[in-house]
């Protein structure tokens, strides 16, 4: 079987910046992730990745791609699902195959959190989205609920305001959580309607959404939607990651060279403990990891 | 002959670029439309697919929800 200099699980902004400083320093690498661009491709407008004033999260993704795909990087869109380590070996498995490897960056991300409610499975994608860039404009002139109001859930609702008819945001805090700039956008647009201390009981509807059930300051209430967007955060991608150590929120812990628990396994982005989870952290961070790996090699000296 | 390629899309949603890269990289030519420019095709869509998620594609009459590359392969025997 072949032996990797590095193996990099994820290809979001970390991930990609990884491979790129790996692949100059000559390491024989492999990038193993079901999709290209993580997070940033599914964002919406971008003001503060510098070089760019403004570009969006699937352009800025197509760029990160461009720059790996302009080196020979060996890509694999798998999923992997468990990682160990024997002796100086590193095994990764995927859904696929296995490989093997002298070091590992894990890059692999978060997710969007579900509601975990009645109906979320059944609608999912009949009405139900975590995807406001991919999905708003199918809601032109319907009424939508956007689920969380933090940042992501205020940037859906801003989406949707110039699309759908009238805008919900059930929101489980006292008050709106999000930047004040948006909060502000929020409060002059007449079709948008906060409802704090609220929260999702379930999801209803026939062969799509057409109403969530709410509990609002305590007393429950059905809301006529057909569409609902679900912005609650986001949850580490970790399920394979059983033996490094991770945080209260199940973020990989690293110390400043991007090392885990595990000698010779990195992490880098927003799969770790970093603090703020910003495109431009990521990418930065996916650099020191690569960095750190070439180092952790130039000092064993494997044949 | 080629076999006839719809993709329902919308222009900010990254899996949909990814669908026509794809299909161009295979030197597929497809249809390609924009459901949030056109109110009628996007209910076309969810009738066919029964969801609301894109990219939908039609390969004659075989509906793919998604970026589903293998699916994708298979249907076109590429």
């Amino acid at each position: 079987m072949a032996m990797y200099d590095l193996i990099i699980i994820g290809a979001g902004p970390a991930g990609i910046t990884a491979s790129v400083y790996a692949v100059r320093k000559r390491l024989n690498i492999l990038v193993i992730s079901p999709d290209i661009g993580g997070q940033a491709a599914l964002g919406g407008d971008i003001e503060n990745y510098t070089g760019y004033q403004f570009i969006t999260g699937p352009e800025l993704a197509l760029k990160f791609e461009e720059h790996m795909r302009k080196f020979d990087i060996q890509l694999k869109d798998e999923s992997v699902q468990d990682l160990k380590k024997t002796g100086e070996i590193i095994i990764v498995k995927t859904n696929k195959a296995e490989y093997q490897a002298r070091t590992v960056i894990v890059a692999s991300g978060k997710k969007t959190r579900e509601l975990n409610v009645p109906g979320e499975n059944e609608f999912k994608n009949r009405g139900l989205t975590y995807c406001a860039t991919c999905d708003a404009p199918l809601f032109s002139g319907k009424d939508v609920a956007v689920i969380g109001g933090g940042n992501s859930g205020l940037d859906a609702a801003i989406q949707l305001e110039r699309i759908a008819k009238k805008v919900y945001i059930i929101n489980i805090a006292h008050e709106l959580t999000g930047d004040e700039i948006m909060q502000e956008t929020i409060k002059k647009d007449k079709n948008t309607i906060v409802y704090n201390e609220s929260k999702v009981l379930a999801v209803l509807g026939e062969k799509m959404v057409n109403a969530i059930k709410i509990s609002r300051q305590g007393k429950e209430e059905i809301l006529p939607v057909e569409g609902i967007f679900v912005e609650i955060g986001l949850i580490p991608n970790i399920d394979f990651a059983g033996i490094l150590e991770k945080n209260e929120f199940g973020e990989i812990k690293v110390n400043c060279y991007n090392e885990t628990n595990i000698e010779a396994i990195f992490a880098a982005g927003d799969v770790t403990n970093v603090p703020e989870k910003q495109i431009i952290i990521a990418a930065g961070e996916g650099s020191k990891a690569a960095l750190s790996a070439f180092r952790y090699l130039n000092q064993h000296r494997f044949s | 002959m080629a076999k006839h390629v719809v993709v329902y899309s919308s222009p900010t949603c990254p899996h949909c670029l990814h669908t026509k890269q794809f299909l161009k990289e295979n030197n597929i030519s497809f249809e390609d439309i924009d459901v949030t420019a056109d109110h009628q095709q996007a209910e076309i869509m969810i009738e066919k697919s029964g969801q609301m998620g894109v990219p939908v594609l039609d390969i004659e009459g075989d509906i793919i929800v998604g970026f589903d590359k293998e699916k994708i392969k298979i249907t076109l025997g590429i």
